[in-house]
């Protein structure tokens, strides 16, 4: 695991947990502001009744909440050295040899 | 709503839902313009990849298996066979999973083999190598093509494009985004794209489940509409999926046909898959990859199969096409099975949910398509062109054959995607192909890997005779021979595959002599030493909640109960 090699520092934007949070947390955002300024009584009955863009948001938000939270309190950081490179990931990024 | 005759399967796709759309591609491509900027940043993000925790490794293992097959396959059929559908995952993925986690891949990860046709190459010697690189390149293609036309039918449904149009379109954006490097980000963007789908699933399961009654009303309106609802509202045995109307026999086809050959040839063998947990960091971390994942593996179907069940009840036109089916499989029909989950979208998700539902599908079918263009790429290349084709070459010719592979291999599938867009229910076209492909090469695996006398001739006989077994059931099938609706017929298949793989290998190797025992350590169960299965179990790997056997029966355990619930 990463905390305990000594020569190392932050992943920062690369710790896919800020990833996570930064894209649901926009998303929470939109959805929330959509289901309380902008929803109309077609978009209720198409959804039988529930503000679904809301409630979404409001899951979306807790979500992006919860990865912002515990990638703030266990920063990931990155070992300076491998002593040995895994194989390259032959199922991706071939064509990028 | 208005609805227009001849645009009704249209999606009311609004300026905020491509906005949604926008957002996420941008944050896709955004990483790997990140990771591309400069050497020491791009080392960076392979590195962090790297040292994600297991339960992040386990999600892209799910992942990289969650895309079109398996979301407009098995929305599909929930729609057509109901609960049964069920026994793809319960069945059909959890066991295998916990059986490579607990007992393959100690020995996958002790005998440091990177990939499926690296093993075979070192085991049975080129000839098992040859005929699994270009059966694995055929698949490719044909899988592609899968994913191809699901991505183009969303094409077609969103902006109303004739479907060929959307094919060839969708097939050039999929190749531009390879190109642009949003694979240097796979496995990021397969934990991403899990999320997005999930964010996608859930509220649409819950708003369906709430406007047709809860599962109460669910189960009154199937058993309303279909006259064989009781089939389709508990998952075994299953008739109505294997098409086998006797109950035991369709019971051993699910358990031995999906259960044992496809599933376990599928989870075990698949390079994608098995390659996720070997790049682990640490032996413990590899045997947890498959568990964990096993866990949401085993709740998935849960918003993906009810969705598709709740469509045909739900939207008028599934309703009265499942009707029209159920009368006579050969009816012509409006909409197709496949159409559910789109159909379901249309008529319950407002602007907003709209976007991220199409995000979710359009993510999860470019990066399925990608990945499959990209490993044919890989196999084609360097284990079929370097190797038996052009050698010897400095490494600037071989990454212009990989580029020009990528060209000719989406054209290929734009061709293969009709193909797919043939059959009614997706699934039963993958289920044939998985039958041809993964069964014999599970067979061929497992046997060379527990058996040392298993000869290099006896690897590639049993791969050739047992994908003719699958092809020569096909054809029977087909022809009207077998008289197998459904899925029974790939389940047939596979079994046939593979006893008939098992059956040439044994046959074969017992008339051929076999490789010198020095040759095969590390390679087979038996020659490979102990020590070099185990993990540690300090550190990282210590911790009664690490224990791979522990979480392994916890999946088996929850798999049984929502069996007895939904039994």
């Amino acid at each position: 695991m990463a905390h305990q090699t000594r020569s190392a520092r932050k992943a920062g934007l690369f710790d896919l947990r800020w990833i996570i949070a930064v894209l649901f947390g926009i998303y929470g955002v939109v959805l929330i502001v959509l289901g309380v300024g902008f929803r109309t009584d077609e978009d209720l009955a198409k959804a039988g009744g529930i503000n679904i863009n809301l409630w979404s948001g409001v899951g979306m938000a807790a979500l992006a909440a919860v990865f912002g939270l515990w990638a703030a309190w266990r920063p990931m950081v990155v070992p300076e050295r491998v002593e040995e490179m895994p194989p390259a990931d032959d199922a991706a990024g071939a064509g990028e040899r | 709503m208005s609805v227009l005759a001849g645009a009704d399967l249209r999606l009311n796709a609004g300026p905020i839902d491509y906005a949604l759309l926008v957002v996420y591609f941008a944050v896709v491509l955004g990483i790997g313009a990140l990771a591309r900027r400069s050497v020491s940043t791009s080392l960076d993000f392979l590195l962090s990849g790297r040292s994600l925790p297991a339960w992040v490794t386990g999600l892209a293992f799910i992942s990289a298996n969650l895309g079109a097959l398996e979301i407009f396959g098995m929305t599909a059929n929930g729609a057509q066979y109901g609960l049964p559908t069920m026994h793809y995952y319960w069945i059909g993925a959890i066991p295998a999973m916990v059986f490579l986690g607990l007992v393959m891949m100690p020995f996958y990860y002790g005998s440091k083999v990177r990939s499926v046709p690296e093993f075979l190459r070192r085991r049975f010697g080129k000839g098992a190598h040859l005929v699994n690189a270009i059966s694995f390149a055929v698949a490719a293609v044909l899988i592609a093509g899968v994913n191809l036309y699901a991505l183009a039918s969303v094409v077609n449904v969103l902006l109303g494009w004739p479907i060929w149009v959307s094919i060839i379109v969708a097939g050039l954006v999929v190749l531009s985004y390879t190109t642009l490097g949003g694979l240097s980000a796979a496995i990021y963007n397969e934990v991403l794209q899990f999320f997005v789908i999930v964010a996608m699933l859930l509220p649409l399961t819950i708003v369906g489940l709430h406007k047709v009654g809860g599962w109460q009303g669910l189960v009154d309106k199937i058993t309303a509409n279909n006259s064989n609802a009781t089939e389709q509202l508990s998952s075994w045995p299953g008739s109505n999926l294997t098409g086998i109307t006797n109950p035991t026999m369709s019971v051993i086809g699910i358990v031995f046909g999906l259960g044992f050959v496809l599933s376990f040839g599928y989870w075990t063998t698949n390079f994608a898959e098995v390659q996720r947990a070997l790049s682990a960091k640490n032996m413990s971390a590899a045997r947890r990859t498959p568990i964990i994942g096993a866990y949401p593996k085993t709740l998935i179907p849960l918003i993906i199969i009810i969705p598709g069940m709740i469509a045909a009840v739900l939207v008028p036109e599934m309703g009265k096409a499942k009707a029209a089916l159920l009368a006579d499989p050969n009816a012509a029909t409006d909409v197709k099975f496949n159409n559910a989950l789109e159909l379901l979208i249309r008529d319950l998700l407002p602007n907003g949910m709209l976007g991220i539902a199409i995000t979710g599908l359009l993510a999860a079918f470019m990066a399925g398509m990608a990945a499959n263009i990209s490993s044919l790429n890989t196999v084609f290349t360097y284990d079929l062109w370097q190797d038996y084709v052009v050698k010897d070459r400095p490494d600037e010719y071989y990454l212009r054959v990989g580029r020009w592979v990528t060209v000719v291999g989406t054209v290929i599938a734009m061709g293969t995607a009709f193909i797919a867009g043939g059959y009614n229910n997706i699934m039963d076209y993958v289920q044939t192909l998985f039958s041809f492909f993964n069964a014999p090469l599970f067979a061929t695996f497992i046997l060379g890997m527990f058996w040392k006398r298993m000869t290099a001739a006896a690897g590639w006989s049993g791969l050739v005779f047992g994908t003719l077994a699958a092809v020569l059931v096909d054809i029977l099938n087909r022809a009207g021979a077998l008289h197998l609706q459904g899925q029974g017929a790939s389940f047939v298949g596979a079994s046939a595959a593979f006893v008939v793989d098992i059956v040439v290998s044994v046959a074969v190797s017992l008339a051929t002599v076999p490789r010198p025992e020095a040759e095969l350590t590390g390679l087979v169960w038996s020659l490979t030493p102990k020590s070099t299965r185990q993990h540690s179990t300090e550190g990282d790997g210590g911790g009664w909640y690490r224990k791979p056997l522990l979480l392994g029966i916890g999946v088996l355990v929850l798999t049984f109960v929502l069996n007895l619930v939904f039994g």
